[in-house]
């Protein structure tokens, strides 16, 4: 009879099944995998794996990989929240079809987009040429991995950011400005604020899928060693040298900044949640 | 007996939701669970249903035991405070739903579903809408659609979970009186939650009034509006006046003012008491017809429609009396702001205990 | 559209609260310029280098037998992981927004896990899992399983990578329709794939189908994961975006660039069905 009741907890059906299938599936296809790279690195040792880690080489690749993605991201949060604004509270023509395009960099594949800016800003492509002139080198520099990066990062922004302010009560602006704030000190005391959490969210994602992204960077990037090489290349050219340990380790390292990134993300989340109710 | 509830008790995480509940209905009967958000009335009624399980209790239905059968087994109606129609349905196919899900061997007919359902309709009067969706169509009219596709089934009784609180407050009077109308009709036996006393008072045949997981009081409307056993259910069954003193000797003492305490407080030590007044059950007049009359100055008036709403200072009484008369006594006693009335207190109840408002 | 072009600005005002028309026509310059640099250029640059050889070699280099091969290996990928993905997404969805039970917060951090894993350790974990030097991808080699370097590996990458899609569309979904639907259902006698097939399922529809376009987006289009586990063998383990690189590197360009247009038109018209339906989305849910 107890067990009877126990079983009956939950009054919809299918608990039991979608759940189990549920974490069949997911450790099965995620956990399992990804738990590999730590069976692959904890063999190694701390010596082994410390040298790994800190080779000059991988160091200057995890610095290139951080700095580029977060010099986009920034880019990204002030495009993204002009975007947003504009898409949100003006009218004019071809808006609808600006906002859907919004969604490409999500759906172009990374490897297409790569191609696409190596070319553009190659010395005989269409900006390139020009650029060179003014001797502005945007391909095989970390500014051509920056470019990519924020084309890659630029929906996150602008997505999260745009159903905020959608739904921003009118009546707080009109309460600021009867209270004599001009235009301006509403957007930057009473909005910023608000979006804040959302520009923050936004930024963090696009953060950190610069931090790990391949197909988009390596064709602009040139890969030339402790200069433009990103640190998903590094596991892939110890994986083409079958150094597995090598490549697990760096990996490692890699896996750990983002998933702090997003658990700190968060927590951050949770606490503006609390914070404002 | 329709329904028998048997010590039902239910604990969230926290906090106890059910108390030890017991409670009979009769076949056919129309009782209101009624009592403040939280109380617990909700968490009864979806126990009755099945859609949630008590930790301890038995739930008889039709004197069948139907405490661990799932919600589908047990026939019961349950009308949801959102309606929750499916939205992509028609309404056609919502009161539909339940005979369609039978099995092949109880289903009827597709022409006796098509019967059934317009027979149905017409009698919430929604047989026009037929073949509209859920999303077309005014809360109003949603909540009759909800109420007919759980009658569809047969139900050996039927649950309601606060059906009009979506609703205007004209719609929902309007409404109201079509349920008591429909429920004479079809005499299903029939439990609704509200925390509407003025609601409860006028569609059930019994109340019972829950506060915190337990049974405060069950009774007619009458009884439980005249005769309220605790502050509780006087307090949530209308507007009140609260004065707080001392009962002492005999008496209830009010500052300065004092009055004789009811029997059955007539011999108890001294201690804090509450005296409540229903702002209709004061008197005002110009003329002082009894002693113990308090004089009073009207502070504000209130036009509320058909009644009037006074404040009023009375000397020798430190607490402000909220006064509520019929508009016609109001200009015949020609009263204003600022002019002298003098006050009874008709109907007073003196509660003791560390009840507080 | 000429009028797009020339840009008539109309703004409508809210009278209220509206910027200034000036403020108004920098910001949106500011906008447009954004978009010229980082969305247009580059869309129109991919069609202009494909017919830079001109019709002929464009029909040519995306009917040349190893691009039909690719497109047939990314097709197959397709088809066998977004049912996958899908069925998992609508019973992970369930599970998570219809029950209460502990640790819920936990589960759906983890179901984004993949979002958070750089593509090239989404391959990576892949060869440790089941590459041949690896104990259990030696044995399963001895059995005459490869899976790396061949397409099982293409398949269980683009896997990993697209997992979270289509449960992360349902379950703000199915959280923001509730239970009160399959609760009425249930007290009107339905069993459970009743209720689940008569009003779950067309409650989630535009999702679902939302979530499986994207999930297929981007298993056609996934590069750096299946660059990992492919081995780059022409004609055999060359998905759409592995032709588009070898073509490059390659320096034929025009080549590249054809293949990758038809990665361009569906990028398109994934953003395309995404607007449609949106507008059904809009369209059924002014219910409450």
């Amino acid at each position: 009879m107890e067990f009877f009741q126990r079983k009956r907890r939950n009054i919809l059906p299918g608990f039991g099944l979608s759940m189990g299938y549920t974490v069949f599936y997911l450790s099965a296809i995620v956990i399992v995998p990804l738990s590999m790279i730590f069976f692959n690195t904890i063999p190694m040792g701390w010596e082994p794996f410390l040298h790994a880690v800190t080779a000059p080489r991988v160091l200057a690749s995890y610095r290139l990989s951080f700095s580029t993605a977060l010099f986009a991201a920034v880019f990204d949060a002030i495009v993204g929240l002009l975007t947003a604004w504009v898409l949100v509270r003006y009218r004019f023509p071809g808006k609808q079809f600006l906002d859907a395009l919004v969604d490409l960099p999500f759906a172009l594949p990374t490897a297409v987009a790569g191609i696409c800016f190596a070319t553009l800003y190659s010395p005989v492509g269409w900006l390139g040429q020009t650029l060179i002139k003014y001797n502005i080198e945007i391909i095989n520099s970390p500014t051509g991995i920056v470019v990519a990066l924020i084309f890659i990062g630029f929906p996150f922004v602008v997505r999260t950011i745009q159903p905020v302010l959608e739904e921003v009560e009118h009546e707080i602006e009109e309460a600021a400005q009867c209270l004599g704030a001009t235009r301006w000190q509403t957007f930057r005391k009473i909005l910023l604020p608000h979006l804040f959490p959302a520009l923050l969210t936004g930024s963090t994602l696009a953060f950190a899928r610069g931090i790990g992204e391949y197909g988009s960077v390596i064709f602009i990037a040139g890969n030339l060693p402790m200069k433009t090489e990103i640190a998903p290349l590094m596991i892939m050219s110890k994986l083409d040298q079958f150094d597995y340990a090598g490549a697990s380790a760096v990996a490692l390292v890699l896996l750990l900044i983002s998933f702090s990134m997003l658990l700190l993300l968060n927590a951050v989340q949770e606490w503006q949640q609390k914070e404002y109710r | 007996m329709g329904i028998e509830l048997q010590n039902i008790t239910k604990k969230f995480t926290g906090y106890t939701a059910l108390d030890n509940i017991s409670l009979n209905v009769a076949s056919g009967e129309l009782v209101a669970l009624l009592g403040p958000s939280g109380c617990g009335k909700t968490t009864l009624l979806r126990i009755i249903a099945g859609l949630e399980l008590p930790d301890s209790g038995k739930i008889i239905l039709e004197n069948k035991d139907t405490t661990n059968l799932p919600p589908r087994k047990k026939n019961v109606g349950f009308v949801f405070q959102h309606y929750a129609l499916f939205r992509r349905l028609t309404v056609f196919e919502n009161v539909a739903f339940g005979l369609k899900v039978l099995p092949f061997r109880e289903r009827p007919s597709r022409s006796a579903i098509q019967d059934r359902v317009e027979h149905l309709l017409k009698l919430v009067q929604m047989d026009w809408a037929i073949k509209r969706y859920p999303s077309q169509l005014s809360g109003g009219q949603r909540q009759r659609v909800a109420l007919a596709r759980a009658l569809a089934v047969n139900p050996k009784v039927l649950l309601l979970d606060e059906p009009f609180s979506a609703l205007d407050a004209k719609v929902r009077q309007e409404l109201r009186r079509w349920l008591r109308k429909l429920h004479d009709e079809i005499h299903v036996t029939s439990i609704f939650v509200t925390h509407d006393q003025e609601e409860a008072l006028e569609l059930a045949d019994r109340i019972v009034v829950i506060n915190k997981g337990r049974i405060e009081q069950q009774g007619t409307p009458q009884e439980v509006y005249d005769h309220p056993v605790n502050a509780f259910v006087y307090n949530f069954l209308g507007n009140v006046n609260v004065f707080h003193g001392r009962i002492k000797n005999g008496k209830v003492s009010l500052g300065a003012y004092h009055l004789d305490a009811p029997d059955e407080l007539k011999n108890t030590e001294e201690k804090p008491s509450q005296t409540f007044v229903r702002p209709h059950e004061i008197g005002i007049s110009r003329i002082r017809s009894n002693e113990t009359d308090l004089a009073g100055t009207i502070r504000e008036v209130r036009i509320m429609g058909g009644q009037i709403g006074l404040n009023l200072s009375c000397e020798g009484f430190e607490h402000a009396i909220d006064a509520e008369i019929p508009r016609e006594l109001y200009l015949n006693l020609q009263l204003a702001k600022g002019e002298k009335v003098f006050v009874s207190l008709n109907r007073v109840r003196v509660f003791t205990g560390d009840y507080e408002i | 559209m000429p009028k797009t072009q020339t840009l008539e600005i109309a703004p409508i005002f809210h009278k209220r609260l509206s910027d200034p028309l000036p403020v108004q026509i920098v910001l949106i310059g500011l906008t447009l310029l954004f978009f010229v640099g980082f969305i247009f250029l580059p869309l129109a640059l991919v069609f202009a280098q494909a017919f830079s050889k001109g019709w002929e070699y464009y029909l040519e280099s995306i009917r040349e037998p190893y691009a039909l091969e690719a497109v047939k290996l990314t097709l197959t990928t397709v088809a066998i992981v977004v049912p996958l993905n899908a069925f998992f997404g609508v019973t992970a969805a369930w599970a998570i927004t219809k029950f209460n039970f502990r640790g819920k917060a936990t589960l759906k951090t983890l179901l984004d896990l993949p979002f958070a894993v750089s593509p090239v350790i989404a391959g990576l974990i892949f060869v440790l899992l089941v590459g041949s030097r690896t104990p259990f991808g030696s044995w399963l080699g001895e059995q005459g399983i490869k899976i790396i370097f061949s397409t099982p590996g293409i398949v269980i990458a683009t896997l990993f990578v697209t997992f979270p899609f289509v449960a992360r569309e349902l379950i703000p979904l199915m959280e923001a329709q509730g239970r009160d639907e399959e609760e009425a259902a249930l007290t009107l006698g339905a069993k459970g794939w009743q209720i689940f097939g008569k009003i779950t399922l067309p409650n989630i529809r535009w999702g679902l189908l939302y979530g499986m376009i994207l999930c297929s987006a981007r298993s056609i289009g996934e590069f750096g994961a299946v660059s990992v586990v492919s081995g780059h063998i022409r004609g055999q383990t060359n998905t759409i975006p592995l032709h588009v690189e070898i073509l490059y590197s390659e320096y034929n360009f025009a080549a590249s660039f054809a293949v990758a247009s038809i990665l361009v038109f569906l990028a398109l018209l994934t953003v395309g069905v995404k607007v449609t339906l949106e507008k059904q989305f809009q369209k059924n849910s002014f219910h409450h």
